[in-house]
């Protein structure tokens, strides 16, 4: 393997998480809720799909129940914000201590296990094409999940009624209630859907990035995958590039140190922190276009009147 | 639903006053974490030592723990909170707690505090470390006979003395086998991050590395050198289970012979403020079973660690140079103590700036 291919795929095995849980954020927060549990329901994913993987030795298995565990754990935000009408900032942050908590209860029995690894796609012939095989055709399928997510979230929210109606519901609750849509519906299906892709990202870091269960094993990547939706302006597009730009930033971060440019470690690791701000910077002096994507009703709770 | 709650309530607050009157008879000995106790690694380790408390002195003492406790001002909170719920000992067992025990301990003159790898006392606060670097120097001479490329890779946490000192006594040891031998550092600002962990090791491998060593509390770097088929050591707990064919040897803290002494000291009111740094002479720094290698190579890190223990070697010994080519110890000298805990500089060879 060139040492090309070593960053590159470095680099995308670091950015995927991100962007799977980042891409189910963006969807909840255009709904107009604002779920500050990523972390908690990627936490829960981890624990529960390495625990499913190893009791059945099927990594399958594994991602299809880190799904459910995230599902589950959002659906738990969802009834507290959406049908008991709790402060959304609050009950997330509950859940974010609740998902780390438990998933270390849950894990307990868990922890020096072997894990198992979700083995990589391998086309023939496709895969074994000098530099770009590996690359392109070679990657493990939550890659290709996570890419595929990203375009269908965008053409669902862009091109179709769903998405109108999502966008609806996180621009002006109150309208979209009078034009007959179940505000409360819709947002519980997005609330799931963000559950779903951050038990998926939890299922990245025990079954591909790491294929071992350690307490905690999340380390902060759910709040940078909620900066990265605020980055991206409610973009998917942007979305998945600020994600790779993270990830490939704090990649290249170590490449450098490991050669020795005698550039100081701190400041190469807050290199992503500070690009990914800088980003922002850019990208919010086009006012116009920032405000017309931020969801109107992000945060506040809907109770139709009766 | 009013009455329930108050019902409740006053159970748990009758409960809570029963326990705290059981306890009172018994020495509360706490215990701050930086990690989770399951991390197989730093936490672990000092977890053993809180059961091996339990185990020797149970009917004295009772122990509680908090785990994940970020360095900075939630510590603080958490000492506190540890020290007013009645502890009369408490471990905080990372660096970063340094400030926060002792203000802590400031403010609770009656509690003793125990801080690991810190520098600063007061009147009801020890330090205590171990010579963690005496295993460096074991392990980098392994490195050195078993590389290939004759580059090993060290995954950092924070550029600390205590860090620094690990990194200089590995490439000292290797030195003595392979006077060119190159050491990259790579960095990852934080104690525990698998992940990160990881993508340093995948990072120095891919440059040539193929020796992983890192002074991080997770076992994600030793994982990763098993898949990609080159060796490591364990750091601060055994982890041959983790790579059962990359793994040489890990270097093994232990606590539990000092935590019990020192409990014991406060039980017996003959606790006083004191710095200790023990090594293998002191039963503090243990090699783990030295797997994976030639049996010339097994020979001499046995012969190595024999001589530490006994005091005959130190891994500081002069001539010591600096990276700049300046000497820091001449021949027969050694490094001294002061200066071996405020370590800021390299020696001569490592691959990485300060």
């Amino acid at each position: 393997m060139s040492p090309y291919e070593a960053i590159l795929l470095t680099i995308i095995t670091a950015s995927t998480p991100l962007l799977l849980a980042a891409i189910g954020e963006l969807v909840v927060e255009r709904s107009g809720v604002l779920n500050l549990g990523i972390e908690g329901m990627m936490v829960m994913g981890a624990v529960c799909g390495f625990a499913a993987a190893h009791v059945t030795g099927s990594a399958w298995l594994g991602v299809i129940a880190a799904t459910f565990a995230g599902i589950a754990t959002s659906l738990l935000f969802g009834l507290l914000t959406q049908t008991l009408m709790t402060n959304q900032v609050a009950t997330g942050l509950a859940i974010t201590l609740l998902g780390l908590g438990l998933s270390g209860l849950i894990g307990s029995g868990f922890v020096g296990l072997p894990g198992v690894k979700l083995a990589n796609v391998s086309i023939p012939w496709l895969s074994e094409l000098p530099y770009v095989g590996r690359l392109i055709f070679g990657q493990d399928p939550l890659v290709y999940i996570s890419i595929a997510l990203t375009v269908g979230v965008a053409y669902v929210l862009k091109y179709t009624r769903v998405g109108l109606i999502i966008r609806a519901v996180g621009q002006n609750h109150h309208s979209a209630h009078a034009l007959g849509y179940r505000v409360v519906a819709v947002r519980y299906a997005c609330i799931a859907f963000g559950g779903a892709t951050s038990g998926l990202a939890g299922a990245y870091l025990s079954l591909v990035y790491t294929p071992q269960w350690i307490e905690n094993m999340t380390a902060g990547r759910g709040w940078i995958a909620l900066a990265l939706v605020v980055f991206s302006t409610w973009l998917p597009a942007r979305l998945a590039a600020g994600a790779y730009l993270f990830g490939g930033v704090w990649i290249l971060g170590l490449y450098a140190q490991g050669m020795g440019v005698g550039i100081p470690s701190q400041l190469l690791s807050a290199l992503p922190y500070i690009a990914t701000i800088l980003a922002l910077v850019i990208i919010s002096t086009n006012r116009r276009l920032s405000v017309i994507n931020t969801p109107a009703s992000l945060g506040q709770g809907f109770v139709p009147d009766r | 639903m009013k009455k329930l709650l108050t019902a409740a309530v006053s159970i748990a607050l009758v409960s809570a006053l029963s326990i705290s009157a059981v306890a009172a008879e018994k020495l509360k000995v706490g215990f701050i974490y930086i990690g989770p106790p399951g991390d197989h690694g730093w936490t672990y380790q000092h977890d053993q030592g809180r059961q091996a408390i339990d185990a020797a002195l149970g009917d004295q003492v009772e122990t509680v723990f908090v785990e994940n406790v970020p360095e900075g001002p939630d510590a603080e909170r958490t000492i506190t909170r540890l020290a007013r719920q009645g502890a009369g000992l408490i471990f905080t067992t990372s660096f970063g707690y340094m400030d926060p025990t002792l203000k802590v301990a400031a403010k609770f003159p009656d509690v003793k505090f125990e801080h690991a790898t810190g520098y600063l006392r007061a009147d009801n606060v020890s330090t205590y470390s171990s010579r963690f670097y005496e295993g460096r120097y074991v392990i980098g001479q392994i490195a050195a006979q078993m590389s290939k490329s004759g580059v090993a890779g060290y995954i950092g946490s924070f550029p600390i003395p205590e860090v620094v000192r690990g990194i200089n006594a590995f490439l000292l040891g290797a030195q003595t086998v392979n006077p060119d031998f190159k050491l990259k550092v790579v960095w990852v600002n934080s104690w525990f991050d698998p992940g990160r962990e990881a993508d340093a090791a995948k990072v120095l491998i891919s440059q040539g590395a193929d020796i992983i060593t890192q002074h991080t509390d997770s076992t994600a770097a030793v994982q990763v050198a098993e898949e990609q088929g080159v060796n490591a050591f364990g750091q601060a707990s055994d982890m041959a289970a983790f790579a059962p064919n990359a793994l040489l040897t890990s270097i093994i803290d232990n606590w539990s012979d000092y935590y019990i002494a020192r409990t014991q000291a406060v039980l017996d009111g003959t606790w006083v403020s004191t710095d200790t740094f023990g090594g293998m002479d002191a039963n503090m720094v243990n090699m783990g079973p030295f797997i994976n290698m030639p049996a010339d190579v097994k020979a001499l890190a046995e012969k190595t660690t024999a001589a530490i223990t006994a005091g005959e070697l130190h891994p500081f010994a002069g001539p010591v140079y600096k990276q700049d080519g300046s000497l820091a110890a001449a021949e027969g000298e050694t490094v001294d103590l002061g200066t071996l805990l405020g370590m800021n500089w390299y020696v001569q060879g490592v691959d990485d700036q300060l």
